[in-house]
């Protein structure tokens, strides 16, 4: 057993091994200045305390959405919908941080709130639709992305426009709504600490829990779950609508944190590198916050090189999408995980 | 005699260390129906999947019209002119009758499937071997035997010589049945040679030319069927290997704590599997129900323990009516359950031992002092109740999958057991287990029993039930046929009689085994 | 409200209409074909990007529109090679693998992009070609029909015809029964000698020329150029009409035609400074309503069959 363990180890570091050679391979065939590449993408984040800033930056939304998505995975649901969540959520914490007047230790947490609960009602639809009529969630909570990334740039477009500035971008939010950026000069907030939380949170949810408890017997067998006497109706609901708040939670920290005024035109993406922050961390919540570091790394990384040399960032986007692939990769080595098992049932016998 | 096809000395060991088939000998003569009969699990569909290339055997060889035949797939034997109909058909449903037998073989015109010329080879197919269909319907819309019927046109229109049919009458009607009857008379009277795999005597007797019996993956005899009884037959079939001893302790029943009055249930594919059955179980005995498996046990299990809802009829469990109600409800009314597949309903074979003893408890107040649950507790309980029931294991922390069948079914006995149940519903508590696990089930069921817990014993091995029930009752097509107030006084040949449907009681509707 | 109407009942609408529907179409054909193998295609997405990028570049490079046809049409197909390989052969779940294979497709296109434009963002430095326009004799000269079905670009004409093709290839001809039967019941197929692998295979492969035409009418014909994204989820809401056609060829094609006066809708009520987001929503919410209702309907039914399979003595409560 414990070898079977060492292999699945083994396996996803071959696999991010062999994404980053494929990322090498290709900036040296297509850059005039390989060697400086490399090095600005390997130890670029570590060469300035603004550039580590920006990496630890990075990993915070990362962190939320692999949690969502890890927390939908453990009950064997697929949530696609934790970018439309993420981004309803920035949309209604910038909605608080504009209109609401409220003190600086309360605004923050109220827009949290609000940006939380808006992720919950996203994660809501595709959770009571599949629990109660078996309607797929993969394609409602695919769907509803665009939905509600329809519906935040309507609000945004039409309500809270900043018309004096040149760009489509809404009013700034009022400052008593910012998580401070404590550690200057990097943009570091205190946003970490609930990442942290969440992080904490969803721990001590999934296994310290009944109702993660409940959630996770559902993930590994439904009908046992059925037999053992467990609501799985109201599971795949709750499942979809917790993650929903987490993403939620996640898009308006990165609002308060970060931006300080809406400007996404497009969906920006964390929703989907969630789904490999999850898959690298084998969904325990305890490991998302290393994925999502390392994930974060290798963005910063490639930002850095991007800025240095000849070779663009999204070379980064390919690399991930590789890892995608051969991580989950089931037969991918599974020739040598066979002779690993039987070698191991013929020592056991 | 010709002979078509010869299978000597089939050895079949499955991976888990199963043996299926030991030194089977088997032969068929051309143009005869033959009968493979016994028990489940002698051995009987695993000679069929090797006939038909689906497994591959250890030892023995196939000779096949007079030629040594290696059937490597089932490409092979569909090649040879073998043909299966499989007990899960193998159709899709949306598609029409003509355009599943010539699936594969589709007839062409030009670039095009020629639908006409596919409808006309069906409806000349089924005119062939009067088995009337409507090509042009779809095969969802269609009933049960309606679609055995169009499997078996599919292995007709390869060419098959050979037909392997798995109790093709488990899910037909007794019309259903009698008409499938009258086209396997004809294929044969058309040169082509059957082989029928049953349970059902009344069957064999009527349609099979000779008889193969199969016991515990040995050819037990073979036989002419007309001059063999169906006592001959089941004597045959029910032979004792190993005798069981289990000291059962007397026992003065109680109350009931279960009562069964009049549980219907029909199945979606219309047929009723569960045809008014009515019984009770008292505290402090074990009632055995004994029967072929597919007699609606299942089905029956399942509507006492909140899976499946009845389609009429009451179920009073600890008093309490849950007719109808989910599995939370049932256990709640006090009712353990061990489930006859125990990797789906039974445990969650990635989970760790603790987490599946905990399945029916995780909310207790006793697991959860404060807000979380209690780690503490949870690893207490685990540590006490895998040294009570003797599960080996290094942890309890040990992933379920890893352990052996007979510890998983420990796993599921220690937490429905350590429940207190006033109701055990026991189903098949020790197919697949080994010996030294099977005694301790049984042990530590007699224990609750004793300590006045009722139960309900399903199984389909007679050492089983006999040793264990204090009541008998058998279950035939969905019914309670007989009920033996000592189990005790029964004989295993007398039970053979009733599990296989040559005999029945005259039992008063209602009252049955009560 | 009225200059709306006028909009919208003008024929330039309408041949704006045939216009956005393409490669809506395009998607929803091969994410029907595909799916009725049994492989959900999340991947549309990004073999509609590469298509789009890969015609763009050889174009420019070649010289040649139709070169750059071809290449958007080879790219297509190799990402579903791609997706075929990691989904069927080393078992990647088909749905990671598709979404990966759109991560892939759009960090790929803009890695590219920036080789050979030196821009991130769009095209324009490179002299690519457009697909030709097509002029029908005759029926350019007949009133309302003449200026709505002519003079668009040659894989508008290329769409329609798919259409009946995919039709004809999946109800008509032995694969296409193969196909279907693979997607329903693999075992059955497997059963009678078909290789389900093979054949699904074939069907990716499909998915993934279609969508290869697909890309190519947005970056060769809808406009001249490449940009980021620029297929902006057109592939996600092929699968909506797809899901929302009822996966039948017709179907698909209303839900595609149905989603793209909604798409040119939206065009025009920008121009009119109406918000124009609500209409873009339109396809997707519609087709979570959609399944949703869908879902239900089969829950009811299995309830009522059960109810009618009931015995007449009923239950004693």
């Amino acid at each position: 057993m414990k070898k079977e363990h060492v292999f699945e180890v083994v396996r996803s570091l071959v696999a991010i091994l062999l994404a980053m050679l494929l990322g090498f391979i290709v900036t040296y065939l297509v850059s005039k200045q390989p060697g400086e590449a490399f090095q600005s993408f390997l130890t670029g984040p570590f060469t300035s305390p603004r550039r580590f800033g920006n990496l630890i930056e990075a990993a915070i939304p990362l962190t939320f959405t692999g949690l969502a998505v890890s927390m939908a995975f453990q009950a064997a649901q697929f949530n696609i919908g934790a970018e439309g969540q993420f981004f309803f959520g920035a949309t209604a914490a910038t909605i608080v941080g504009i209109t609401v007047p409220a003190p600086g230790w309360l605004h923050p947490i109220l827009a949290l709130a609000v940006g939380g609960v808006a992720g919950a009602f996203v994660g809501w639809i595709p959770g009571v639709l599949k629990a109660r009529w078996g309607a797929s969630e993969l394609v409602s909570s695919l769907m509803l992305n665009y939905v509600f990334f329809r519906v935040g740039m309507y609000l945004i477009n039409y309500h809270y426009r900043d018309t004096t500035a040149g760009a489509m971008v809404s009013l700034p939010l009022k400052e008593t709504s910012w998580l401070t950026q404590f550690l200057p000069p990097t943009r570091i907030h205190y946003g970490i600490f609930v990442a942290i939380l969440a992080v904490i949170f969803t721990y001590l949810f999934l296994y310290r829990s009944r109702w993660g408890y409940a959630l996770r017997m559902t993930g590994l067998n439904l009908p046992f779950a059925n037999y053992s006497g467990i609501n799985t109706t109201s599971v795949i609901t709750y499942s979809q609508v917790i993650s929903g708040v987490v993403a939620g939670i996640g898009g308006a920290v990165e609002m308060l944190g970060i931006y300080h005024r809406f400007q996404w035109l497009a969906l920006p993406g964390y929703g989907f590198d969630g789904i490999i922050v999850a898959i690298l961390a084998r969904n325990n919540p305890l490991g998302i916050p290393l994925a999502a570091l390392f994930l974060a790394y290798l963005r910063t990384g490639a930002d850095i090189m991007a800025r240095t040399t000849d070779v663009s960032a999204e070379m980064i986007t390919v690399i991930q999408a590789v890892m995608i692939l051969l991580v989950t990769a089931q037969a991918f080595l599974a020739g040598w995980k066979h002779r690993i098992v039987v070698k191991e049932a013929k020592q056991s016998v | 005699m010709d002979v078509l096809l010869e299978m000597k000395g089939i050895e079949k060991i499955y991976p888990n260390g199963v043996v299926a088939n030991q030194g089977v000998d088997f032969s068929v003569a051309p143009g005869e129906i033959h009968a493979l009969v016994g028990e489940n699990g002698a051995g009987k569909t695993t000679l069929m999947k090797i006939l038909f290339g689906l497994e591959q055997p250890e030892g023995g060889t196939i000779t096949y019209k007079g030629k040594p035949l290696h059937i490597a797939s089932p490409h092979v034997a569909i090649a040879n002119g073998i043909g299966m109909v499989h007990q899960h058909f193998m159709l899709v449903p949306s598609l029409s009758i003509a355009e599943n037998v010539v699936l594969g073989l589709e007839p062409k015109r030009g670039l095009s499937f020629d639908w006409k010329t596919a409808v006309s080879q069906t409806e000349e197919l089924a005119a062939r071997y009067n088995l009337p269909v409507n090509p042009t319907a779809r095969v969802q819309d269609i009933p049960v035997g309606m679609r055995q019927k169009v499997e078996i046109l599919k292995a007709l229109m390869r060419g098959a010589e050979l037909l392997v049919l798995d109790e093709p009458t488990a899910v037909l009607t007794p019309q259903e049945t009698t008409e499938l009857f009258a086209a396997l008379k004809k294929l044969k009277s058309q040169g082509h040679t059957i082989i029928f795999i049953s349970h059902k005597l009344r069957e064999v007797k009527e349609i099979s030319d000779r008889v193969t019996v199969m016991r515990a993956g040995r050819l037990i005899g073979v036989t002419d069927t007309a001059t063999a009884t169906e006592r001959d037959i089941s004597r045959m079939m029910v032979g004792r290997d190993v005798v069981l001893h289990v000291d059962k302790p007397p026992t003065t029943p109680g109350d009931a704590v279960l009562r069964v009055e009049g549980v219907r249930y029909v199945a979606d594919t219309g047929k009723e599997v569960v045809k008014g059955v009515s019984f009770e179980v008292r505290a402090g005995e074990v009632l055995g129900i004994a029967g072929v498996e597919g007699n609606g046990q299942r089905e029956l299990v399942e509507i006492l323990t909140g899976l499946r809802k009845p389609s009429a009829g009451r179920v009073i469990a600890a008093g309490k009516n849950v007719t109808g109600k989910d599995c939370r409800a049932v256990r709640q009314a006090g009712v353990g359950h061990i489930p006859e597949d125990r990797m789906t309903h039974g445990v969650a074979g990635l989970g760790t031992i603790e987490e599946n003893l905990i399945a029916d408890r995780y909310d207790s107040k006793a697991l959860n002092p404060r807000f979380l649950l209690s780690l503490k507790s949870v690893s207490e309980l685990g540590k006490k109740l895998v040294k009570e029931f003797d599960i080996r294991t290094q942890s309890p922390k040990t992933p379920v999958k890893m352990l052996s069948g007979g510890n998983i079914q420990k796993v599921v006995v220690a937490r429905e057991f350590s429940a207190n149940p006033k109701l055990i519903v026991a189903n098949q508590p020790t197919r697949g287990v080994d010996v030294g696990a099977t005694e301790f089930i049984h042990k530590k069921l007699l224990e609750n029993c004793a300590e006045g817990a009722g139960v309900l014993l399903i199984s389909a091995d007679l050492n089983e039930v006999m040793s264990l029930s204090h009541r008998l009752a058998v279950m035939y097509g969905g019914e309670i046929v007989a009920v033996f107030p000592n189990a005790d006084e029964v004989t295993e040949e007398e039970l053979g009689l009733y599990m296989l449907g040559v005999k029945r009681m005259k039992l008063a509707a209602g009252s049955e085994a009560s | 409200m009225s200059e709306m109407l006028q909009a919208i009942f003008s024929t330039s609408f309408a041949y704006s209409v045939l216009r956005v529907t393409t490669p809506l179409l395009f998607a929803a054909l091969g994410g029907l074909v595909s799916d009725l193998a049994g492989v959900i295609n999340i991947g549309l997405e990004g073999m509609m990007l590469a298509g789009a990028f890969a015609g763009v570049v050889v174009s420019a490079f070649t010289h040649s529109a139709f070169l750059g046809l071809v290449a958007a049409v080879a790219s297509g197909v190799l990402m579903a090679l791609i997706l075929g390989y990691f989904s069927l052969k080393l078992k990647t779940d088909i749905i990671l693998a598709g979404i990966a294979l759109n991560l892939f497709a759009s960090g790929g296109t803009v890695f590219l992009l920036y080789l050979v434009a030196h821009d991130k963002g769009v095209s324009t430095s490179l002299a690519s070609k457009v697909l030709p326009q097509v002029t029908i004799p005759i029926l350019d000269k007949i009133p309302v029909l003449g200026p709505i079905f002519s003079g668009h670009n040659v894989l508008v004409y290329v769409a329609m015809i798919a259409a009946v093709v995919v039709w004809y290839y999946l109800y008509r001809t032995p694969a296409g029964l193969r196909l279907r039967a693979v997607g329903e019941n693999p075992n059955a197929a497997d059963s009678v000698g078909i290789s389900v692998h093979r054949v699904q295979f074939t069907a990716l492969i499909i998915s993934g020329i279609l969508s290869g035409f697909g890309g190519a009418h947005l970056s060769m014909g809808y406009v001249s150029w490449f940009a980021r994204d620029m297929t902006a989820g057109r592939g996600f809401i092929g699968l909506a009409a797809e899901a929302l056609g009822g996966r039948t060829p017709v179907g698909t094609v209303l839900a595609s035609v149905f989603f793209g006066i909604a798409d040119a809708l939206s065009n025009y009520l920008q121009s009119l400074s109406i918000p124009s987001e609500f209409i873009q929503a339109v396809p997707y919410a519609l087709t979570v309503i959609a399944l949703a209702v869908y879902a239900r309907q089969q829950t009811r039914k299995r309830a009522r069959l059960a109810k009618l399979s009931q015995n007449p003595e009923k239950k004693a409560a």
